[in-house]
């Protein structure tokens, strides 16, 4: 589905990201883990199309994608959430879904009937809500989420646009053990409907959902296999793993 | 035209760009530290130049003389700048921009109205210091006035002045910091409140000398300081935020184009094109041209010249 | 609250009339031109999220069109204000679609720069007045009655603020309001669902300058005079000072803080209050203003909000 070859993006005299060759595979759940400052973010940007890669191509469900700005690759159907919550935080949680939701079902250079009297809009918003766990709370301001439900919200919006892939950048970032045990039960419901790029530091959260692992460190993608491959590869585990399995 | 005509009048306006891009470097200098340090839009900074100018009339009548009120100016003005700054431009620095710009429009505002009430509607009068009234024969033959060779000198030696400061100083190094990096200035242990006190003062007193040194030819009128306000942020835009070197080389050139264009555009056109299109045309395109200038740098490259940040 | 407002707007007219101060009826009829100016800046500002301090530019050229017009032996409203209105918005895309490649303080740089080169551009046509300005022999005409009955054309223009007013409400709160705003809020975000930030941040601005020519035309034919002081820069700090007192991305923002600004402006200038003082209106005003600005930055119309949404 998403086919990423010899990608590469520098930022000065910064190697981020060093030819990385990369293949996820439609219905799978794919997971990217690697150290801190490996280019995981890099990458996922590079995929979102935030950042122009310097060199190599990206072709998603066989188009080159390469040259398409961000906002033409979440109509292809390559949807994003953020590592550090990206939402409408003055906006209710119902909106934020909604104008997700908007951006995909018609034109929005529509200037005079109210967005209040379409209510297929809202009622998907709401659907998207009882799939993150969010049912309850849609009319609250998105500020006044917790931090978790924020998270879940970050990634509603990426659903929201109803993609065929959707790239989660740690969606676990700064959660308790209860919030990530949600946050991996959202995730595992909706695998049958998408497929993921999980982006995790969280290894119990990557070896529980993920079909397939790639590892990268220093910008380069040095393994890629199913779990227990990734378990046991040598160089993985002196790279990085090793404490943390340990741990 | 003769060659020796052309080549006095290209002196001329040379000289003239030269004069007016150092007297606006001296503006631009304060204005970009304050933004590049301090991340502010200070529109009122014309307003200091305002008041440089008129206390320096004020000061220059009360003395009798030029040399002895010009450094009495630049003190007062610095003093103004300095209390402005604690008493209420501190709280704008956490602001965003758009509050900054209205706040500060908002003083300038306010100072136009405090000068009117002070010093009344009219202009005041700043004369050249005797010895400086008359011209001076420069080789070629040519006429300028010693005073604009005066301003010249000033803003040469202030400029050169300025970058001993920044480049060998130890608060100068302070100053680079932070324009270009204010949260590893902070992590230095820099006494972030006095520095940024000190920039602006000294930002005033630059303000003022401009203020002083172009008193004698420009009026000294309220709102004498809008208009050369907004060439000082073409300049830093063109120059980049946040660079001293930036603002200098901006600044230069803005004078060196604004000049040129409306000297040598209407001559241009009056070749090329019927009296009436000239006479419309010319000044009108000589006018907008410091503004497709820096168009065209934010076009091509959006960080300015020198940019400070990294 | 609102209906007192709109009976107080209708009847001001014949009121003032009642008490023989005529003289008000042009001092309101200034409020209301202000008011749809102030609009359409809030729609880029505070709905947009864009800091444009070049919003003077499409408020003059609209103005000055018609004065130009006017000075050509074109009167008739029916050409005039709509050319007004195209000129302003072509003015707006030309000027949008460059500056809106930057972002932050580039961009308000940027849009000021242009409504520089706006003023310089009309300041130099000797021929249409230069620095003087462009005195019109009249109002405009094309509409069977004459425009320079005080009441006749206070009617008119509260009828012009009236309907656009509803067209920026319908706006804000269509699908295209929504997007404009999420873009405020987070233009990251909003590009990573799906919409291209630059083509929608563009149509709000030409909307916004199309509306301001509006208020141009208006005002040309208020004074009968257009001068270079409408395309200043001062002129668009003072339209951002209208908004943000009022309110900035309330709805009624624009209109609220044009009324207000000019009725301080009328109070301290024309008062006894200040006695000789009142010359220096500007100071208190100033004062007034910056005040605003540091402590209450919601503004009058955020004030009297419920809590924000």
């Amino acid at each position: 589905m998403l086919s990423l070859s010899n990608l590469g993006k520098r930022f000065g005299g910064v190697v981020a990201v060093d030819g990385v060759s990369l293949a996820v595979a439609a219905g799978e759940v794919h997971a990217l883990i690697g150290p801190n400052g490996a280019g995981k973010t890099t990458l996922i940007g590079l995929i979102s199309g935030a950042l122009a890669a310097d060199s190599g191509e990206i072709s998603f469900l066989g188009k080159q994608v390469t040259r398409l700005q961000s906002h033409e690759r979440v109509r292809a159907g390559l949807a994003r959430s953020y590592q550090i919550t990206s939402i409408f935080r003055r906006f209710s949680v119902l909106d934020n879904l909604a104008l997700a939701v908007q951006a995909r079902s018609g034109s929005s250079f529509s200037f005079w009937k109210p967005v209040a009297s379409e209510a297929a809009l809202f009622e998907e918003a709401r659907f998207i809500a009882n799939q993150i766990g969010l049912e309850g709370k849609v009319s609250l301001t998105a500020n006044q989420l917790s931090h978790g439900e924020q998270r879940a919200l970050e990634v509603g919006l990426a659903l929201a646009t109803r993609p065929k892939l959707v790239l989660l950048d740690e969606p676990m970032a700064g959660m308790g053990p209860e919030e990530s045990r949600r946050m991996i039960e959202l995730i595992s419901r909706i695998r049958a409907e998408v497929t993921v790029l999980l982006v995790e530091h969280d290894m119990d959260a990557v070896f529980r959902l993920a079909d397939r692992i790639s590892v990268m460190v220093n910008g380069r993608l040095v393994a890629t296999g199913a779990p227990q491959e990734i378990k046991a590869n040598e160089e993985v585990k002196r790279a990085y793993l090793g404490d943390e399995l340990a741990a | 035209m003769g060659a020796g005509l052309t080549g006095i009048l290209l002196l001329e306006q040379t000289l003239n760009s030269l004069q007016f891009g150092l007297m606006l470097f001296l503006l631009a200098a304060g204005l970009t530290l304050v933004f590049g340090i301090m991340d502010m839009i200070n529109l009122a900074h014309g307003s200091l130049y305002m008041i440089g100018a008129y206390l320096m009339a004020t000061f220059a009548a009360a003395t009798g003389s030029f040399w002895v009120a010009l450094p009495l100016a630049l003190v007062a003005t610095a003093i103004v700048g300095a209390v402005l700054e604690i008493a209420l431009l501190r709280k704008l620095y956490e602001r965003d921009h758009l509050t900054q710009v209205l706040a500060t429009f908002a003083i300038i505002l306010i100072a136009n109205e405090l000068v009117r009430i002070v010093w009344g509607n009219q202009s005041l009068m700043l004369n050249a210091p005797p010895g400086l009234t008359g011209p001076v024969e420069l080789p070629g033959g040519m006429q300028y006035a010693s005073y604009r060779l005066a301003i010249i000198a000033v803003g040469l030696l202030v400029a050169l002045l300025l970058y001993f400061l920044v480049t060998k100083t130890r608060i100068g190094m302070l100053v680079r910091a932070g324009a270009s990096n204010r949260e590893m200035a902070l992590a230095m242990g820099v006494d972030i409140r006095r520095l940024f006190t000190g920039v602006f003062a000294l930002g005033a007193a630059l303000c003022a000398l401009a203020g002083a040194m172009l008193g004698p030819i420009l009026a000294v009128q309220v709102g004498m300081g809008e208009n050369i306000l907004i060439l000082a942020f073409v300049v830093i835009v063109i120059g980049g935020i946040g660079s001293i070197r930036g603002a200098l080389v901006g600044a230069l050139l803005v004078g060196l184009v604004d000049n040129m264009g409306r000297a040598l555009l209407p001559i241009a056109f009056a070749k090329m094109f019927s009296p009436p299109i000239a006479s419309n045309l010319g000044p009108s395109l000589s006018s907008i041209l410091i503004y497709v200038l820096m168009a065209a740098v934010l076009f091509f490259r959006p960080q300015g010249l020198f940019p400070a940040r990294g | 609250m609102k209906k007192a407002a709109l009976i107080l707007v209708l009847l001001f007219p014949l009121a003032m009339h009642a008490l023989e101060q005529n003289f008000y009826i042009g001092i309101a009829t200034r409020m209301l031109i202000y008011a749809m100016a102030a609009a359409s800046l809030n729609l880029v500002l505070g709905y947009g999220g864009m800091v444009s301090f070049g919003h003077a530019a499409f408020f003059g050229a609209g103005a000055y069109i018609v004065g130009i017009l006017a000075y050509e032996g074109v009167t008739s409203l029916w050409i005039a204000w709509p050319l007004a209105v195209a000129v302003a918005a072509l003015a707006a895309l030309v000027i949008g679609a460059i500056s809106l490649r930057t972002r932050g303080v580039y961009f308000i740089m940027i849009t000021l720069a242009f409504a520089q080169m706006t003023y310089y551009v009309f300041v130099s046509l000797k021929s249409y007045g230069g620095d003087d300005g462009l005195s019109m022999p009249s109002r405009s005409t094309g509409l069977g009655f004459s425009l320079s009955n005080e009441f006749a054309w206070y009617y008119l223009v509260l009828g012009l603020l009236i309907m656009i007013l509803y067209l920026l409400h319908r706006l804000v709160h269509s699908r295209f309001g929504r997007v404009v705003e999420a873009i405020r809020e987070n233009e990251t975000r909003a590009a990573a669902v799906g919409y291209p930030v630059y083509r929608y941040q563009l149509l709000c601005f030409v909307i916004s300058g199309a509306i301001a020519g509006l208020a141009g035309a208006l005002i040309a034919n208020q004074t009968s005079y257009v001068g270079p002081s409408l395309l200043h820069w001062i002129q668009s700090g003072t339209l951002m000072l209208m908004v943000i007192l009022g309110g900035v991305g309330r709805f009624w923002g624009g209109p609220v803080g044009a009324a207000v600004l000019l009725a301080l402006e009328e109070l301290f200038s024309g008062t006894p209050l200040l006695g000789a003082w009142s010359l220096h209106w500007q100071l208190p005003v100033g004062l007034i203003l910056l005040a605003v600005v540091l402590f209450a930055p919601r503004g009058i119309a955020g004030a009297f909000a419920k809590q924000p949404r």
